[in-house]
């Protein structure tokens, strides 16, 4: 017995031993802290590496939402020095309890003026959109036209037709219940409640994640289900180009309604290597790391000056009037906005 | 009979791990969400309390987890008979393949489920958003506890006792009742407290196969935590479901002391032959078609889903896997994928064998002294919920080591989930082999050292085995709190998985990857059953 707790308590000094002697790195070193869709193409990270003698180390969350929460946990004392894919969704609270310490990227002037912050205490990186995706196919079976605006899927021929995510649950859920607040407004004859009890007599398919509402429910691309509008991304069709290698789109998205994405980076406050960590959120706007993103992350890259790829340009069509919100204004009304989406279609 | 003192150095060390890793971040967390100001927040329960709508949902947490368990254990008992007493052709490999549906993310199992229970289904049934498919998921997921949980102990169970009982003029109905029920009743509790657990705490078939309109506390913590960023409500819910919890498990404490004394078991030793009556005949084929309509149908779907491509049947999702058609900086070769998870699993099944093991001895040598209260502990992690334990890590595991975003975190966190099922699986029996055995080797004059190693470690080891079995399932498939925490970037096969079903395009793929997980999980039940198979085949 004697020996069983010997070994066990060896097990556990090592293993314990082995994960500490593992995090004294010697040159300097910055932990990035992001989601689990993040992803990069080898050398990148490494090529910063070489510029600056700083190493890359990457954590993962599971979504925004989680990462943002962890943040705030660890606010005293965080595990990470950079967060890197907080969108505008989600911004409004990290920015209310003071995640972030103010960096002005170098490269900051060639973001765009509507994303930045006008306290530079995050970055700018990305963008995308989510839109409605329309599966051409299944539609014509039904003898149905692709929706030209959001309000038409309230009408009763578009009945049985349309899938979403729940708003609570998912983040394309949150942007396309923003998009219906803005479009329908808060008041007046028809608010967005009006229209979501709309969506409901419709009888709109409400799942909790994207994954499920894409290739679950909607029947376009690589989707097994049988409703042909799912609430997706801009970038859908040219991902589904690019990853079932075809020659031209599956699905297309409705340009109308579209809900601008933003995800930023910023350097958590409470890290103790500030300058270092500045470095990284300067690097994630230039140019090495802004043209590795379309094809990785399909979003676009927030620098200007990069250009995107080919795929990008040929197959992912840019809605032309995306709905840009005030992460604040998000942040103040997210809570309250849930909770009456909750009531209406419960 | 132990001495106080050797029993209480024995327990320090599965007490101090669950302290340190469950009871201290447990502590902190809701600690750090009741106490935000250094104020208690009565108002987040006085929220919680009087809202109708989150009673709705702890009401139906309960009666979801009490309906699925049941109807788990009814459906389970013959299959745990059956391959418990009888022989018959791809035994061992319908046994492992139960267990497979235990490690598949519920996302993958959402996808098969819609193919019966959605709108194209054969059955002409569209269940999807009802209680239905809840309930049917929860048996699929959950069958593998009491086949195995109970089977093991009733393949120790000697035949002749049911045999002299017929013999004497008693029914077969009356044998069941009296007899093997009565004797089967540890293990059963032991199990369905198990899957009462899992399930009410489920989170993935709630939210995939439910209607959203029913949630359990467990989807509201998330809810609360990672969507409204209420830490404070998030918080006050975790404490209404460990209220929860603890007061099932005493109710559970108290069933178990009502247990029979001296258990007649037998050394590990093949008891199951062939069928041989015409009833006999039709109980097991009844039970295995019940198995295959209920396990291998849905795993029958995946398997047809990775092998359909553009251009019909074929292995392209494969190939794909291994040589991506695009260059994907997210692509991760489907063997570091295995390697990875292997790497967790391994000593995520060394340390709960080790601590359960551990808690085990201290369980049974510490009755009437405080095992009871220990059993109960041992079980809490499995009823709390994910976020909390994983956020838990965070404001916690900072000092003196940083343990955080250790990969040390993840085998730690999936060993919380396996412990319990160590020492369910193997309690049952020590307690059987307890005082008949030890007793009378230390008439005979072995110490008690040897007679621990000599007598009950054998017999102790099958149950063992199961329970090892089930620790390595539950690191394979990612349970627990490891989606909460910030991992380094190190891909397991559930992730990738995961991340295969992110983006268009990419779905045959998800489907090949998640049939790599259950063949890597019926070779692990396979690989068991074999060593078992040569332990005991020579006695």
């Amino acid at each position: 017995m004697k020996q069983t707790v010997l070994v066990a308590v060896g097990v556990v000094i090592a293993l314990i031993g082995a994960s500490c002697s593992s995090n004294s790195g010697t040159s300097e070193e910055v932990v990035l802290m992001t989601h689990e869709s993040f992803a990069v193409s080898d050398g990148v990270l490494e090529a910063f590496t070489e510029q600056t003698g700083i190493t890359v180390t990457v954590l993962r969350s599971a979504d925004a939402g989680t990462m943002v929460s962890q943040a705030v946990l660890t606010k005293d004392h965080p595990v990470a020095d950079v967060m890197y894919g907080i969108d505008n969704t989600f911004l409004g609270r990290a920015i209310d309890q003071d995640l972030f310490l103010p960096h002005r990227a170098a490269a900051i002037d060639t973001v765009p003026e509507s994303y930045r912050d006008p306290e530079d205490r995050v970055t700018p990186i990305d963008f995308g959109d989510v839109c409605l995706n329309v599966d051409p196919v299944g539609l014509a079976d039904r003898g149905l036209a692709s929706p030209s605006s959001i309000a038409d899927l309230a009408d009763p021929e578009y009945r049985g037709t349309l899938v979403v995510e729940d708003p609570s649950t998912s983040s394309p859920g949150l942007a396309f219940l923003l998009t219906t607040i803005v479009t329908f407004g808060e008041g007046g004859d028809y608010p967005w409640q009006a229209y979501w009890r709309d969506l409901v007599e419709n009888d709109v398919r409400i799942v909790a994640g994207w994954d499920q509402a894409y290739y679950g429910e909607f029947s376009g691309g690589s989707g097994e289900g049988e409703r042909p509008i799912v609430v997706s991304y801009a970038t859908s069709p040219a991902a589904e180009v690019y990853f079932g290698e075809l020659d031209e789109a599956p699905t297309a998205i409705v340009d109308d309604g579209c809900f601008r994405q933003v995800e930023y980076a910023g350097v958590l406050a409470g890290t103790e290597a500030e300058a270092a960590a500045g470095r990284l959120v300067d690097f994630l706007l230039e140019q090495t790391f802004q043209e590795d993103i379309p094809l990785n992350m399909f979003v676009f890259p927030a620098n200007r000056e990069t250009p995107f790829p080919d795929l990008f340009t040929t197959y992912a069509r840019s809605p032309s009037n995306p709905i840009v919100m005030d992460p604040s204004f998000i942040g103040e009304n997210r809570e309250r906005w849930l909770g009456e989406w909750a009531t209406v279609v419960r | 009979m132990r001495s106080r003192r050797s029993l209480l150095l024995l327990a320090a060390i599965p007490v101090a791990y669950l302290t340190y890793f469950f009871v201290y971040p447990l502590v902190t967390i809701l600690a750090t969400g009741l106490l935000p100001n250094g104020r208690f927040a009565t108002s987040a329960f006085v929220d919680v309390i009087a809202d109708p709508a989150m009673r709705s949902v702890a009401w139906f947490t309960l009666w979801q987890a009490v309906v699925s368990t049941v109807l788990t254990v009814i459906l389970g008992l013959p299959g745990a008979y059956v391959f418990a007493r009888y022989r018959f052709p791809g035994r061992s490999l319908l046994r492992s393949l139960t267990l497979v549906p235990f490690v598949l993310p519920t996302i993958v199992v959402g996808v098969a489920f819609l193919s019966f229970l959605g709108p194209g289904s054969p059955l002409g049934l569209d269940l999807r958003g009802s209680i239905w498919a809840i309930l049917i998921a929860h048996v699929f997921y959950n069958l593998a506890i009491i086949i195995r949980g109970v089977g093991v102990f009733w393949e120790q169970i000697d035949p002749k006792i049911e045999e002299a009982a017929r013999t004497l003029g008693a029914g077969r109905i009356r044998v069941l009742r009296e007899i093997t029920l009565p004797l089967l009743r540890p293990a059963i509790l032991s199990s369905a407290a198990l899957v009462f657990l899992f399930t009410f705490t489920s989170f993935g078939v709630i939210l995939i196969l439910g209607d959203l309109r029913h949630t359990t506390l467990e989807v509201e913590i998330w809810r609360q935590a990672t969507a409204f960023l209420r830490l404070d409500l998030a918080a006050a819910l975790a404490v209404l479901q460990l209220a929860g919890v603890t007061a099932i498990l005493l109710l559970y404490g108290r069933a178990r002391k009502r247990e029979t004394g001296d258990l007649p078991l037998l050394p590990p030793a093949e008891v199951a032959r062939r069928p041989r009556t015409a009833g006999e005949r039709l109980l097991v084929a009844g039970t295995l078609a019940m198995l295959l309509a209920i396990v291998v149908t849905p795993l029958a779907v995946l398997v047809s889903r990775s092998l359909s491509t553009a251009d019909g049947i074929g292995l392209a999702n494969y190939v794909h896997l291994i040589n991506p058609p695009r260059a994907s900086a997210l692509f991760v070769s489907p063997f570091d994928a295995i390697r990875n998870s292997l790497g967790f699993a391994l000593p995520a099944v060394v340390i709960a064998g080790t601590i359960g093991l551990l808690s085990a001895t201290v369980i049974v040598s510490g009755r009437g002294r405080g095992g009871g209260v220990f059993d109960t502990m041992l079980m809490l992690p499995l009823g709390t919920s994910a976020v909390t334990i994983g956020f838990g890590f965070l404001v916690a595991l900072d000092r003196p080591f940083d343990l955080r975003s250790s990969l040390l975190l993840i085998p730690i966190a999936h060993s919380l989930v396996a412990i319990p099922f160590v020492v369910r699986s193997t309690v049952p029996v020590m307690d059987a082999v307890q005082h008949r055995l030890r007793e009378a080797a230390l008439v005979l004059g072995a110490s008690p050292r040897r007679a621990w190693r000599e007598i009950d470690l054998p017999l102790v080891a099958r149950a063992l085995a199961v329970g090892a079995l089930f620790a390595f399932a539950i690191s394979i498939g990612e349970f627990g709190a490891t989606s909460f925490i910030v991992r380094p970037s190190t891909t397991t096969i559930p992730i990738a998985i995961f991340r295969l079903l992110g983006r268009p395009g990419t779905f045959g793929e998800a489907m090949a990857m998640a049939v790599v997980l259950m063949v890597i999980t019926a070779v692990a039940a396979l690989g068991i059953e074999a060593i078992r198979g040569n332990r005991t085949g020579g006695v």
